[in-house]
C-alpha cells in the first residue's frame, strides 16, 4: 500500500486580488511542475486566501495543482501582512511542505519575508533560476550586486525552502487537468493580528503593460538629453505598440516610474525585441535584458558597452535615426 | 517620537565593475571598494529626521557591517541622527537576512524605548527587501514596506500611503511599527558643514556579539538557515553586427532586424 503521506508538497502561493489571480502564480506553478519531476513527483499545493473567493480555486487544477489549501475569511479579503501570516505559519507548521514559492511581487514579498522569520527557515529574493541538486535540495539561483554577480543559494537544514520568483521568469503552461481538491483551512487571528487595517486601495488610473509581460520594450538612457528627446523614446515604444523602460537617470529625471526601471534588483525582461536608446550598457541594465530574443541598440559612441551585447548595434545619434524610423514604421501599417 | 533608522552602508556602486571572482577560491573579491549609504537608508535617515523635527525625539541609527562602516554611521550623525549604534563581530559575518535581522532585533531591544523603525524598501548590495519585515516579526511590531508617505492621526495611529503594483494602498497602524521607504517618499538633505563639526561629539557605540547576548553559532555563517554556494559572473556576449555609415541604411536594417524578431 502506498503511503499518501509521504510524498513531498511544493506550495506555491496563489496571490489574488479582487478575485482576480495575477499571472506570476500560474508561472510559479509551472515552476513547481519542473521542481515536482525532481522531487520524487512532489504534489503542487496552491495557497489560496482571500474572502468569497472559492470559484478560483477551480481555475488553478488545469495547471498541475493536486490541491488547494483554502482559506476563506473577512480579514483576509484585502492583503495584510499580520492575518495572512498568522495562517500561513500555522499551516506551515502542521505540514513542513519541502519547497514554498512566492511571487517576488509587494505582497508576494512582504509576505515571504515575515513567514520564513516565523517559521525559522531560509528565503531567497528574485529567484532566476531553480532546481533540485543532487541531494534533493532546492538551488536557489539569485542576482546580487544588481544582476552583475549571480549565486547559488541552498537551504539545507530548514524547511520549507522558500524563494520568491520574479514575474516573467517562467511562463504559464496548461499542465495535467486534476480532480479538484478544495481543502477549507481554518482563520484564527489574534488580537494582535488586527493591529493594520486597510483604509483604502487606489488603483493607478492608466493601464500599462507591466515591462515583465511586454513583448516589445523600447528602452532610453542617460544619453537622452531632455524631455522633449524623450519623447522620441515613447513615440518608438508606441508606433512598435511596445512599453517604454529605461535606465537609473531617466528615472531620476522623472521621465519613467520607478516600475520602469530595467536592471534593479534582478528585474529582469524577456520580451521578443528589445530596442536600447542611448544607453550605455552599464552591467546592471544589461543584466536586466539578457533574456530578451532580439537586443537592438542605438549608441553614437561605438565604444558603448551595449554594443557587446546587442544582436544589432547602430552607431548614430537617435536624434538622426528615430524620426526617420518612427516615420518609416508609420509608413508601413 | 523615539525613532529607529537601519541602513545597509554596502560597497559603493561606482567600482563595482571592480567586483571579481577569485578564480581558485571563487569567493567574492571586493577589497578597496568603500562602502557607502544606499540612496534608500538616505531616505529612512530623511523621514526619521523630518519627524523628529515635528514631533521632537530621538533618532537613532543602525547599520550591521564590518568595522569599516563606522565613516558611514558618523555621515548619518553628521545628516542629523542624534546616536548611532554599529554591530560589529566577526561572528556576524556571513548573515543572511533571518540572521541579520536577528541581530538587529537584539540591539534594538537593547537601546530600549522606540516608536518607530525605519528602513530602506532594500539594500544596495543584496536588494532582498527582507530585512524590514523579518526584524519586525522578531520585534513583534507590525510593518509596512513601501512607503511613500506617511501622517500620524491625533489618537497616534500611523497613516501610511505605500506602492504596490498597478498602485497604492492607505493602511492605518498602530505604533510601534515599522515601515520601509521606497524612493519617492522625500528628498533626502544634504549634509552641513555644522553636521559634520557636531558630529564628532555624539555617541558611536560599537558592539559585538557577546554584548548583544547573541551566542556566535545564532549568527553569521552558523546561524543562517541560507548558505551560499557556487557564486558567478553571469556569462553576456552576444556576437552582434556594429553598424556606422548612412541614416538611411541604418534605419532599414533595423526595420529588417524589428521584422525578424516580432515576425
Amino acid at each position: 500500500m502506498k503511503d499518501l503521506q509521504a510524498k513531498k508538497e511544493i506550495w506555491v502561493f496563489i496571490e489574488q486580488q479582487e478575485g482576480c489571480i495575477a499571472e506570476v502564480s500560474f508561472e510559479l506553478l509551472q515552476a513547481a511542475g519542473f521542481l515536482a519531476q525532481k522531487l520524487d513527483q512532489a504534489e503542487i499545493i496552491a495557497i489560496l486566501l482571500g474572502h468569497k473567493i472559492r470559484d478560483l480555486a477551480y481555475s488553478l487544477f488545469s495547471f498541475g495543482v493536486e490541491k488547494v489549501l483554502l482559506a476563506d475569511h473577512p480579514c483576509l479579503e484585502n492583503y495584510l501582512t499580520l492575518p495572512y501570516t498568522r495562517v500561513i505559519s500555522q499551516l506551515i507548521m502542521k505540514k513542513r511542505p519541502e519547497v514554498f514559492l512566492l511571487p517576488a511581487t509587494t505582497v508576494g514579498s512582504d509576505l515571504a519575508a515575515r513567514l520564513a522569520a516565523r517559521v525559522r527557515t531560509g528565503l531567497s529574493a528574485h529567484c532566476t533560476q531553480l532546481d533540485i541538486d543532487e541531494k534533493g535540495k532546492l538551488k536557489q539561483v539569485v542576482p546580487a550586486f544588481g544582476g552583475q554577480v549571480m549565486a547559488t543559494i541552498l537551504c539545507p537544514r530548514h524547511l520549507p525552502q522558500m524563494a520568491t520568483v520574479r514575474p516573467g521568469v517562467y511562463r504559464r503552461a496548461i499542465g495535467h487537468e486534476k480532480t479538484p481538491v478544495i481543502e477549507e483551512v481554518p482563520v484564527e487571528l489574534n488580537p494582535a493580528d488586527l493591529r493594520q487595517k486597510v483604509l483604502k486601495v487606489e488603483r493607478a488610473k492608466e493601464f500599462t503593460c507591466s515591462l515583465e509581460e511586454a513583448e516589445i520594450v523600447v528602452a532610453g538612457g542617460a544619453g537622452i538629453g531632455n524631455r522633449e528627446d524623450w519623447k522620441l523614446v515613447e513615440r518608438l515604444a508606441e508606433v512598435l505598440q511596445g512599453t517604454v523602460g529605461g535606465t537609473r537617470p531617466p528615472l531620476d529625471e522623472g521621465w519613467i516610474r520607478e516600475e520602469q526601471m530595467i536592471g534593479q534588483s534582478g528585474k529582469t525582461i524577456r520580451p521578443k525585441l528589445y530596442i536600447g536608446v542611448g544607453i550605455s550598457g552599464v552591467i546592471q541594465h544589461v543584466v536586466g535584458i539578457q533574456e530578451a530574443k532580439t537586443i537592438i541598440a542605438i549608441n553614437n559612441d561605438p565604444k558603448a558597452a551595449i554594443f557587446q551585447n546587442a544582436d544589432l548595434g547602430i552607431v548614430a545619434d537617435f536624434r538622426q535615426i528615430l524620426p526617420k524610423l518612427i516615420a518609416a514604421l508609420e509608413k508601413r501599417k | 517620537m523615539d525613532i529607529v533608522v537601519c541602513v545597509k552602508p554596502a560597497p559603493d556602486p561606482k567600482f563595482w565593475e571592480r567586483i571579481q571572482l577569485d578564480p581558485i577560491t571563487k569567493a567574492l573579491r571586493r577589497e578597496g571598494i568603500p562602502s557607502v549609504l544606499g540612496p534608500l537608508d538616505k531616505r529612512a535617515l530623511e523621514e526619521g529626521l523630518r519627524l523628529k523635527e515635528k514631533y521632537g525625539g530621538k533618532v537613532r541609527t543602525i547599520a550591521m557591517a564590518p568595522l569599516g562602516a563606522r565613516d558611514n554611521l558618523v555621515e548619518t550623525l553628521a545628516m542629523g541622527a542624534d546616536e548611532a549604534y554599529l554591530l560589529s563581530d566577526r561572528a556576524f559575518a556571513g548573515s543572511d537576512t533571518w540572521a541579520t535581522s536577528y541581530a538587529l532585533s537584539k540591539a534594538i531591544k537593547k537601546i530600549g524605548k522606540f516608536d518607530l523603525i525605519i528602513c530602506g524598501e532594500w539594500s544596495l548590495d543584496g536588494s532582498t527587501g527582507h530585512v524590514g519585515p523579518q526584524l519586525a516579526e522578531f520585534l513583534d511590531i507590525p510593518h509596512i514596506t513601501r512607503t511613500v508617505a506617511i501622517e500620524f492621526t491625533e489618537e497616534g495611529a500611523l497613516y501610511t500611503r505605500s506602492l504596490m503594483e498597478g498602485g497604492c494602498r492607505i493602511l492605518e497602524t498602530s505604533l510601534p511599527a515599522l515601515i520601509t521607504v521606497a524612493r519617492e517618499i522625500n528628498t533626502p538633505r544634504f549634509i552641513s558643514l555644522m553636521g559634520v563639526l557636531e558630529a564628532e561629539n555624539k555617541p558611536l557605540t560599537i558592539w559585538g556579539a557577546s554584548e548583544l547576548g547573541i551566542k556566535p553559532e545564532e549568527v553569521g555563517f552558523s546561524g543562517s538557515p541560507t548558505q551560499t554556494g557556487e557564486i558567478f559572473m553571469p556569462e553576456m556576449k552576444r556576437k552582434g553586427v556594429i553598424l556606422q555609415g548612412e541614416p538611411d541604411e541604418l534605419i532599414a536594417e533595423v526595420i529588417q532586424k524589428i521584422r525578424q524578431a516580432i515576425g
